[in-house]
């Protein structure tokens, strides 16, 4: 009885602590760091959790001295503790290290002010200047607010990508090697370990298979630059956010996966995130300093995008089918899978009439 | 059996009580799950109305498409397709294959997600 008692006690008294006592934990910790960096009369005040990331929580605090106040955003692995991720996403310390080398390649990135490790007082996490912006792509798509920024995005953007995959990789630390192939064949196991017959994603993967382009020399890889993801001023390109994803592999998978349908939110007829015509960031992508590559040499990184995140949404679909997640949004997310067949459809369709 | 009420008029009364009586007195995460319960009431709603003539239709294509016996229940002509397709027996140049497909998954979104921009891409190239 006593066995059975204490092990179904365990977890639920480290989860009760850690909830009891985070916000003042990471507020002390922060403190204590604001105050050799601000000086002692440093205060740290207004801490908020904004999301609830799966492998991730990411904090706005502002840090205040006799001076100024300063923004900040505290990123932090989830009780400070490298817990189970998702087996892509790379460490906090390493997102750290990637923003510093963006930042020295004139990415726009927020400058890192701290990291910490795992086993200081606030675990592993990094801390940040809070950019001023918007990344909810709806917002940056449609307000009066963003119109002067959107004409300037696309140029902006392939500026960005220019830059990034212009960093050297030997002076990286060691990251996932993936390319277009190797992601296809990953994402196959995933849906047929599903053993829900699609199709559509047939046609598309084996269309991919017999169609894949000559593999570039890798460079480094963003992995999720779409909006969302991507901090936008009045003035444009403020901040490009969520490292989580990077890895080293061909360049064309960053652009293709900017253009894919499902990040237009509606405005389908601009290829560019909703925003702006290809042409025009490829142009400003070898302006850059980046490979010359014609919207032609995107199409085949499109479809694989679009199959991508049309097997991630069976994926979240799975945790309601497996029973881990019983939400009906895990459940209805199910449901669209039918926007990316649609779109491969589409693309399809494309890539036949060029034949 | 019954049939007053409808499952449709079930389902709209449970999707009436989410939008008006539930979800205002949900905040957070909360009001965010009812308005996906809500929509999730609306796509069964046009599922019940949709879904057996689009079957119907899918299964005469597919039959078809794959000179299958009359007989063949649904899942096995859509097991049957992906087993050519990944085999190579049939691709993009297959007469008729591309076509089904969009068919097919026009109806499908117009289930699931009628106002995605991507239908209104595939309706447009239809003509």
């Amino acid at each position: 009885m006593l066995s059975r008692g204490k092990s179904l006690a365990r977890p639920f008294f480290p989860a009760i602590v850690a909830k009891m006592g985070s916000t003042e934990q990471i507020t002390t910790a922060l403190e204590a760091w604001a105050k050799t960096k601000f000086g002692s009369n440093a205060v740290v005040q207004g801490l908020k959790r904004l999301s609830g990331g799966a492998s991730q929580e990411t904090w706005a605090f502002e840090t205040a001295n006799d001076e100024r106040k300063h923004p900040l955003i505290l990123r932090r692995a989830p009780g400070g503790k490298e817990a189970a991720r998702s087996s892509e996403a790379i460490g906090l310390a390493m997102e750290a290290d990637l923003l510093s080398h963006a930042a020295k390649a004139g990415v726009p990135v927020p400058p890192v002010l701290g990291v910490f490790e795992a086993g200081s007082d606030l675990g592993q996490a990094f801390i940040m200047d809070r950019i001023h912006g918007e990344t909810l792509g709806r917002k940056i798509l449609r307000d009066e607010e963003f119109a002067q920024a959107r004409p300037l995005l696309a140029s902006q953007c392939g500026d960005a990508l220019a830059r990034i995959h212009s960093i050297p990789t030997e002076a990286l630390p060691t990251l996932p090697v993936s390319d277009g192939l190797s992601q296809l064949a990953k994402y196959e196991t995933i849906y047929r370990s599903f053993d829900l017959p699609r199709p559509v994603f047939e046609l598309a993967m084996s269309w991919l298979k017999a169609n894949a382009p000559e593999p570039l020399p890798v460079v480094l890889i963003h992995g999720d630059f779409r909006l969302g993801n991507l901090m936008v001023s009045e003035q444009g390109l403020t901040s490009v956010l969520d490292w989580e994803l990077a890895h080293l592999g061909d360049p064309r998978e960053d652009i293709a996966w900017l253009c894919v349908n499902s990040w237009r939110f509606g405005q389908s007829e601009k290829r560019v995130g909703g925003f702006g015509d290809l042409p025009e960031l490829l142009k400003a992508y070898a302006e850059a300093g980046g490979a010359q590559f014609s919207p032609r040499d995107i199409d085949w990184w499109e479809m694989l995008g679009s199959l991508k995140w049309g097997i991630m949404c069976m994926i979240m679909y799975q945790a309601y089918r497996s029973g881990a997640d019983p939400s009906v949004e895990r459940a209805a997310i199910g449901r669209r899978v039918s926007e990316t067949e649609i779109d491969l459809v589409n693309l399809l369709e494309g890539v036949r009439s060029h034949a | 059996m019954h049939d007053a009420p409808s499952t449709a008029e079930l389902v709209e009364a449970v999707k009436r009580f989410i939008d008006d009586t539930a979800s205002p007195q949900l905040t957070g995460h909360a009001a965010f799950h009812a308005r996906v319960a809500s929509n999730v009431l609306a796509t069964i709603l046009r599922e019940l109305e949709q879904r057996p003539h689009a079957e119907q239709e899918e299964k005469a294509r597919l039959l078809a498409l794959l000179n299958a016996e009359p007989d063949t229940p649904l899942d096995t002509l859509n097991r049957d397709l992906c087993e050519r397709i990944r085999k190579g027996d049939m691709d993009l140049s297959t007469t008729g294959l591309l076509e089904h497909l969009k068919t097919t998954t026009i109806a499908q979104l117009s289930v699931d997600q009628p106002r995605y921009s991507g239908l209104a891409l595939a309706l447009q190239s239809r003509g």
